[in-house]
């Protein structure tokens, strides 16, 4: 009987013990065959069908952009349909926006706190536009011939588009080779425009920038040449010229968007406790702890500062990296490099600040990210927020679209008359809005979600990183977060009970031994005084 | 005196699991909590987490014997001395008196243990085990995933935990000092080593604890 039970005893110790150490000593395997499986599929790149160097059409002497494009159309009958129908022509979007109802949002109703907005600069402007021929006065929407297939087609380096020249290629351009070398979009045609938004590389989004042409897996593991080497168009895959991905400076709705998850799936580890996390917590929140990390991107930009002149000469002043510090021309900025994300709940619907709003509150939102933690479609996501002040009408409270562009003095272009008065003039009329004649500077903040530069699973964000009192989502509120929150009541009145019972078994146990060795004296002196009895 | 064999190997077997088990999720815990840094924190949610298994494992196992060996009625409560009991741990153990009620082994337990160990049973435990589990189990959903506690808040289930962990840390210090109160300071511990102790012969008393129940 007696036997038995020891040996039920150690069989169930035994058991404990291996428990133990399996769930001590496991480790998750390193070998992650989700993972392998989609390097495999995406390290075979496609082969084109088509030479288009070996086709008789494109064997000519192209005189204008507007030739190619028509030799494209020759064969590719209907493309032009899907790409005059697509935001990268019209530069907007019809959308449902709650409060707004059916409106059209991209970059000709709305303005940005960089160089604020393209109305009135089109002229400048549309070398990011992907057609020929967008000025102040005019562009034919509706004319394929305008379309621009070779921005985005070029496989040879060789295109690119002028400078202020209204969305035509530049003089150099060898058409003829360009037209012979067309293929899949590469990361330099997209990087052409969405590296260098907002004037210069890495300006906005602190996440797309040259870098990424040539770059190692600890900048970009999707993009490094020395990782998967993938392209934009990889992930931002398009059917009929839609492609998907967005941005929120620009988008408002939960559709269409590229996700880590697309490849990924949503169960991408194999710690449960990570999974789970994905249902609040966006993989970009801890798999980009930081950005802009080859070059600066720009935190802030004061339009107030603007116009000031050294000897009646505008002037500018560099920051100890080489970025631009002051413009005369622009204001003041603020780069940085290397940059930890601030972090926003986003259920991928989001509002911006529409021409002609009425401005409600400061610092100007010019565009909200919608979401919060009840909200069950809601993720934190990582975000940059870039903040600064621009022009305003101080009587119609609304923000102005100044004229800042023209190739001539006396245009009223800031940019080269240094007048605030007649840029906002020349804007708002363009724009169709009144002035009152009355401007001042505000505040404004824009949110960008920080989606590239995913980084080496080594370096993703650690737990401590928020959870803790003052990590990274200290600033988020409206949930508990073990390790950052606790409840302080609770916390202070359980050490004062900790504490107090310490001190009730110290002084009950003192107070023992001291009444122990009262005694003990007492009952000594009782013996010693019979010892002296019996000595008498 | 008689050398009584009073703790079953499974009993001790037990004791000292369930010892262990509480204060290493103690520390685990308190680390989640914030209150020190040890293992590092994803260290010590993994560790807290295994040894909750262990430990829910370890009571299943504790609750089969209470009832098959009809222990479980060592911790029915009692009035019958409780006052004397009291009296004797804030008065009397200063003045050498003897314990007012005496261990058997079928009574192993004075109405003052009765009474805390019942509670420690009844609602100090399951309070931190079901509180814990909710906690692992917590999660909100999206639109790909299980419900399996949703959106009920994790601050108050993190409260309720938190509270119970606390209130463990202060049974366990309370809890320790007592033991050094027998026969001897070590007597008591010793006897939960191995199972024996040294007890009063049951009938020396003038009034021999009956079982109460
Ligand atoms: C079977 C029993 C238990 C279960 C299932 C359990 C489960 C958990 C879980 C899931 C957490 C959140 C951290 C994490 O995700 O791992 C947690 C936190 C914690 N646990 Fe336990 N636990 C148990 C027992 C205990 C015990 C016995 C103690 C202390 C004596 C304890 C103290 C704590 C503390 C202090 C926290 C931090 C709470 C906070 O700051 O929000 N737990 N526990």
């Amino acid at each position: 009987m007696k036997v038995m039970h020891r040996n039920i005893l150690f069989t169930i110790i035994a058991i404990l013990v291996v428990l133990i150490l399996v769930n001590v000593l496991h480790e998750a395997p390193t070998y992650n065959l989700k993972l392998e499986t989609l390097k495999q599929e995406y390290a075979i790149k496609p082969t084109p069908s088509v030479d288009h160097s070996k086709l008789e059409i494109l064997q000519q002497n192209f005189e204008t952009p507007q030739e190619v494009t028509a030799a494209c159309i020759s064969c590719h009958t209907e493309t032009h349909k899907e790409v005059m129908a697509s935001s990268h022509w019209n530069w907007e979007r019809l959308s449902y926006v709650e409060g707004r109802g059916i409106s059209a949002s991209g970059k000709n109703t709305l303005l940005n706190n960089f160089c604020i907005g393209s109305n009135s600069n089109q002229q400048a402007c549309a070398a990011c536009h992907i057609g020929f021929g967008m000025n102040d006065d005019h562009f034919d929407y509706k004319n394929a011939l305008n379309v621009d297939c070779m921005v985005c087609h070029d496989n040879s380096e060789e295109y690119k588009k002028g400078t202020s020249m209204a969305g035509y290629p530049d003089r150099t351009v060898n058409l003829q080779k360009v037209a012979q070398s067309v293929g899949t979009p590469q990361r330099n045609n997209c990087g052409s425009c969405h590296f260098f938004s907002g004037g210069g590389n890495n300006v906005k989004h602190g996440d797309l920038e040259v870098a990424q042409l040539s770059t190692t897996r600890d900048v970009d593991v999707h993009m490094a040449v020395n990782g998967m080497n993938m392209s934009c168009v990889d992930c931002h895959t398009a059917e009929n010229h839609q492609i998907i991905g967005k941005l929120y400076s620009v988008s408002t709705n939960n559709t269409d968007r590229a996700t880590c998850e697309q490849c990924h799936t949503n169960t991408p580890h194999f710690s449960h406790v990570l999974n789970r996390h994905g249902s609040k917590v966006s993989c970009q929140a801890c798999h980009i702890p930081e950005y802009a990390k080859v070059n600066a991107t720009k935190m802030a930009w004061h339009w107030s500062e603007a116009g000031k002149m050294k000897d009646g000469e505008p002037y500018h002043e560099e920051d100890s990296i080489g970025n631009h510090r002051y413009l005369s021309m622009k204001g003041s900025f603020k780069w940085e490099q290397n940059v930890k994300p601030d972090y926003v709940w986003f259920n991928g619907t989001a509002d911006q600040y529409h021409l002609g709003d009425s401005i409600t509150s400061v610092p100007v939102q010019i565009n909200t990210l919608y979401g919060n933690y009840s909200d069950r479609n809601s993720k934190i996501i990582p975000v940059k927020i870039h903040v600064g002040d621009q022009i305003y009408d101080k009587e119609f409270k609304r923000l102005i679209q100044p004229k800042l562009y023209s190739e001539n003095e006396g245009d009223s272009a800031f940019w080269k008359d240094f007048d605030w008065e007649k840029a906002s003039i020349a804007g708002m009329h363009e724009v169709g809005l009144p002035f009152s004649g009355n401007y001042g500077f505000v505040e404004t903040e824009m949110y960008w979600p920080v989606n590239h530069m995913v980084a080496p699973k080594e370096q993703a964000l650690s737990c401590v990183e928020c959870h803790s009192p003052d990590g990274r989502l200290a600033g988020l509120e409206g949930f508990y977060m073990p390790g950052r929150d606790r409840n302080k009541t609770l916390d202070t009145a359980g050490t004062w009970l900790i504490v107090l019972a310490l001190l009730a078994v110290v002084g009950h146990g003192l107070t023992r031994i001291i009444s122990t060795i009262a005694k003990d004296k007492y009952e000594k002196q009782v013996i010693d005084y019979r010892q002296e009895d019996l000595t008498d | 005196m008689r050398k009584v064999y009073i703790y079953k190997g499974f009993e001790r077997f037990w004791h000292w699991t369930q010892a262990a088990l509480i204060l290493f999720l103690a520390v685990t815990g308190f680390e989640v909590h914030g209150s020190f840094e040890i293992f590092g924190f994803e260290k010590a949610v993994q560790f807290h987490r295994v040894a909750s298994w262990m430990l829910i494992g370890l009571i299943v196992f504790a609750i089969f014997w209470h009832i098959t060996t009809g222990e479980w009625k060592q911790y029915i409560p009692t009035t019958k001395k409780l006052k004397e009991q009291l009296v004797y741990y804030v008065s009397g153990i200063f003045k050498g008196e003897k314990h007012p009620t005496a261990k058997t082994e079928l009574s192993k337990l004075n109405p003052l243990q009765r009474m805390v160990y019942l509670s420690f049973k009844l609602i100090l435990i399951p309070m931190t085990i079901i509180s814990g589990i909710f906690y692992m189990l917590y999660k909100t959903i999206d639109q790909n995933n299980l419900v399996v506690v949703e959106d009920y808040p994790l601050e108050s289930i993190a409260f309720w935990h938190t509270l119970g962990a606390i209130l463990l840390m202060v049974f366990l210090i309370v809890h320790v000092y007592m033991t050094t109160t027998g026969e001897t300071p070590t007597s008591n511990i010793k006897a939960m080593l191995t199972g024996y102790e040294d007890l009063e012969d049951e009938h020396t008393e003038n009034e021999p604890l009956k079982n109460t129940h």
